[in-house]
């Protein structure tokens, strides 16, 4: 199909490659991950579109198109990306047509939709795309009109010369322009000189969303495809004894049921195969109510699991995990954790002699804070769809992370990689659900074994049930105070069940000459994962309402405190690795200190104020809220964000209102527990997330102006809205919360 | 089994389904109109909100065989005439309400239907009435902002 002429150093991040049947494609070395997918492999051999770059089409009838890379779960990369390369290749924005993406096996690099990093990533190559697709449209002209390139210029789509009156639209240049060899040497514009990027662009897919069309793996449709579901134990800890199938199977519109294991016995597990049960049993049927009801008839037996080690190869290391037996409780996890606060753990970063400090100490001010698991629970229930066939192997799948799936299809499905093949899909939301594919491995195996094409769907239990959830924390803090109120040193122990929050680089490290911080983890059999923001959604809320109680305490205010504390560690920061540019966070927290009009407020106005750093941008928070019958209503929250050159505000802005209403609902509400195993929350009945009534009344969101390269606003504004909400309750209630969910803590407290 | 008429949109369909398949999975897989989301199938989420003669209403909770000659209103209907919008929808776009999307149908259609019986809603108003409807991206704020500019906009 494509006949590379890669005449480009390997430092280069072009290739050039010609088309059979006619046209190019310029590929990148980032993002030489877009295949063209059957239909535009036909459209192309045709000449119906002709291939610039990867991810850049122009048709003779002038049609743009531009190949979003990353997975769309919501972050709005649908239309920050290709504002990205518009804004060099300067064709008409309005009139830009942005498609998905698909998925390129042989040849995929980093398609990754997590970690807040996709702006980051994007930044050069892609505005590069669109500069060097322009200047090749502008030399076909040039050659055409026997003009320097120096007297062209270009504007919406249409390359002119003014001298001659002459204009072409890159559509009637693209077939000339396909033919020409790239530049090597590609200036981009400065940050002055934007006329698209910085400005406020409505989401590109926004027409289709409102009419419903659709965009997602749950309403993909396939000719004779079938429904399939599976059944998972009942509570982690347990496996799959034997099942009988015979009334199920009886079941009217039911093709098959069996068993499936996931994954094979020895499998070393990368870092995003986690799955909480390796064996399923699946139900496959006609529809999806057939199948719904077949399920129910399916008489399994369970059986409880052994202790067993798993290899996993995961950011840079191969070790061995344990996976435990036993079953869980959630009462039995807190007396687990409050023990291990109690023994001694693993140092992870000491600066000075803390030990001497505390010894010294007049007054200490000690603290544990404790969050529960948490379910994502993305609108959109777990789903796949696979049709695997002697030729290909093809899914349609929603998915952050697609290259992260390569081995584990290949390894479990025995699949080569140049018969994979994946279409992306829009995902109803991720949160970090849906980096952990598991279920495309399912669905392969299902498709594998009834020779069909099909969908698995999770229901919203088996997606609540069946969870990578985010893991159960505990942390103390601990400050000690001298005769003059200031603070000596700053100890701070904690873990998590399986894995802990404690950031130690992280600020208030560097600001405190003694300083000491400890971790541990306790192994359970509860599958975990990332969760908007991982670790910092906890550590975040301990640390920042620690601070605050630390201010009162020594009488001071808590927002003047923290910049007191940022100003210290910028001068002389202690310790070495502090993973935080103190100018940047003390930046957010005067613009949300001025914008909030903090001090000068009328003092029935109950307000708390956050921040924090995380996954390269910094966020703070201020929230005022009043209680209403015993319950919180949140009046209004001022935001300050610094995520460097905002690409497009409206897509920004939407996404912290977003992060700060998602942040008070798991705040106030989240909390997945468990039971002898079983997870007790079961569906959105009992397990509660925020509603328009609970959301707060006013958002006010404002971005620190600088000229820094763009970095990611999907996760950073999250951690810091449980402590600013914390903070505020306190305000408005008199009580500190320690333990999360905060209104069962604040109920369970009015109560006694 | 069972066959049975079905009036959605204006259209007459013919199914033949089990008769106690809720009318969110007759929509989605038999009549092929996917605009109408499936969520938690308990009726805690809304992402499945059609109109039964006019009214909002949680499709995975209502039985197919309950709906007789009742008229269905699904997103797919709500539009003025192909490739057109509802001026509900035409307010979702200019606030650029969504992220991912997924339940923005739902709210749609219980926006909607809540502007059919009150043109006019508060705040109150329109908080009480979606709070059938769960966005997990957190677009409350940008949600009522669009009922109040369709409202807005329905008056001049």
């Amino acid at each position: 199909m494509e006949k590379s002429t890669n005449n480009q150093s390997r430092r280069s991040f072009l290739k050039v490659s010609s088309l059979t049947g006619g046209g190019m494609m310029i590929g990148f070395s980032w993002l030489a991950n877009l295949i063209p997918n059957e239909a535009l492999a036909a459209a192309n051999t045709t000449n119906e579109w002709v291939k610039l770059t990867g991810f850049i089409q122009i048709t003779p009838d002038n049609k743009v198109k531009i190949f979003n890379p990353n997975p769309e779960f919501g972050t709005n990369v649908m239309t920050s990306l290709p504002m990205m390369v518009n804004e060099e290749l300067q064709a008409d924005w309005s009139k830009v047509i942005v498609e998905m993406g698909d998925f390129d096996t042989p040849r995929f690099k980093s398609q990754f939709t997590g970690g807040s990093r996709g702006m980051a990533q994007a930044w050069k190559p892609l505005r590069k795309a669109g500069a060097t697709a322009r200047l090749m449209l502008m030399q076909a002209a040039a050659n055409e009109w026997n003009v320097p390139v120096s007297e062209l210029t270009v504007a919406n789509g249409v390359v002119s010369h003014k001298a001659t009156n002459k204009t072409a639209n890159y559509g009637a240049l693209a077939t000339a322009a396909s033919k020409l060899t790239a530049p090597t040497n590609v200036e981009l514009k400065k940050i002055s000189e934007f006329s698209l990027i910085g400005t406020p662009q409505k989401n590109k897919v926004g027409k289709n969303i409102v009419a419903g069309d659709s965009l997602f793996t749950m309403d993909y449709k396939h000719e004779g495809m079938l429904i399939a579901m599976v059944i998972h134990p009942p509570a982690f800890g347990m496996q799959l004894k034997s099942f009988d199938a015979t009334e199920a199977k009886k079941m009217p519109g039911i093709k098959d049921v069996f068993d499936i294991q996931v994954y094979k016995d020895g499998y070393t597990r990368a870092g995003f195969d986690t799955r909480a049960f390796n064996k399923l049993i699946a139900v496959v049927g006609n529809s999806t109510w057939e199948v719904m009801n077949a399920r129910k008839k399916v008489v399994a037996n369970w059986e409880p699991i052994q202790t067993t080690k798993e290899m996993v190869a995961a950011w840079g290391s191969k070790k061995e995990e344990t996976v435990p037996g036993g079953l869980e409780s959630t009462d039995e996890h807190m007396k687990q954790m409050l023990a291990m606060q109690k023994n001694p753990a693993k140092v992870l970063r000491k600066d000075g002699d803390p030990e001497t400090a505390f010894s010294k100490a007049k007054k200490v001010l000690e603290r544990t804070y404790s969050a529960p698991f948490l379910s994502h629970n993305p609108m959109e229930p777990i789903s796949c769809f696979a049709h695997i066939t002697d030729e290909k192997a093809y899914f349609v799948a929603p998915i952050q992370i697609p290259e992260m799936m390569k081995q584990n299809i290949m390894a479990n499905l025995d699949l080569p990689a140049d018969k994979i093949e994946m279409k992306l899909t829009r995902m109803g939301g991720g949160f970090g659900r849906r980096a952990y594919g598991h279920y495309i491995v399912e669905a392969g195996h299902i498709s594998k074994k009834v020779k069909a094409p099909i969908k698995l769907i999770y229901t919203r239990e088996d997606d609540m049930t069946n969870g990578i959830y985010r893991p159960s924390y505990m942390v103390s803090y601990k400050a000690a105070i001298d005769e003059n109120n200031n603070v000596t040193a700053i100890a701070i122990k904690g873990g998590g069940i399986p894995e802990g929050a404690v950031h130690e680089n992280r600020f208030p490290a560097g600001a405190f000459e003694n300083y000491i911080a400890e971790g541990w983890d306790i192994p359970s059999n509860i599958t975990i994962g990332a969760f908007r923001a991982p670790g910092s959604n906890f550590i975040a809320s301990a640390e920042q309402t620690f601070l605050d109680e630390l201010a009162e305490t020594i009488g001071k205010d808590p927002l003047d405190y923290r910049i007191e504390l940022l100003k210290k560690a910028k001068a002389n920061p202690v310790g070495k690795n502090n993973e935080y540019d103190a100018d940047r966070y003390i930046g957010v927290l005067e613009l949300v200190k001025q914008k909030s009009n903090w001090g000068n407020t009328d003092k029935n106005v109950k307000r708390g104020v956050a921040a924090y750093f995380c996954h390269s941008s910094y966020a703070a928070h201020v929230i005022d809220v009043r209680m209403k019958d015993g319950q919180p209503v949140v009046d209004k929250v001022v935001t300050a964000m610094d995520c460097g050159f905002v690409v497009n505000p409206e897509g920004a802005k939407n996404m912290v209102e977003g992060a700060v209403v998602d942040g008070i609902g798991n705040a106030l509400f989240g909390g997945m527990r468990f039971e002898k195993g079983v997870p007790v929350q079961k569906n959105l009945i009992q397990y509660r997330i925020i509603r328009h009534r609970e959301a707060p009344k006013k958002i006010d969101v404002h971005f620190v102006q600088n000229t820094i390269d763009p970095t990611g606003l999907g996760e950073p504004p999250f951690p810091p809205v449980f402590g600013a909400l914390a903070n505020a309750l306190y305000k408005a209630t008199g009580k500190r919360l320690y333990n999360q969910p905060y209104l069962t803590e604040l109920n369970n407290s009015t109560k006694s | 089994m069972a066959k049975m008429n079905l009036k959605v949109n204006g259209k007459k369909y013919d199914v033949d389904v089990d008769p106690s398949t809720p009318v969110l999975w007759v929509l989605r897989d038999q009549l092929n109109l996917i605009g109408t989301k499936f969520g938690c199938g308990v009726g805690a989420c809304g992402a499945c909100t059609i109109h039964l003669n006019g009214r909002a209403l949680k499709s995975c909770q209502l039985p197919v065989s309950a709906v007789g000659i009742q008229e269905i209103t699904t997103i797919e209907g709500i539009v003025p005439a192909a490739g057109e919008l509802h001026p509900v929808q035409k307010a979702w776009l200019e606030l650029d309400v969504a992220q991912c999307g997924y339940c923005q149908t739902g709210q749609i259609m219980a926006a909607v239907a809540l502007l059919k019986s009150k043109p006019n809603p508060t705040e109150e108003e329109i908080e009480s009435a979606m709070t059938g409807n769960i966005c997990r991206c957190g677009t409350y704020i940008r949600i009522k902002a669009a009922i109040q500019q369709a409202a807005k906009s329905s008056h001049k």
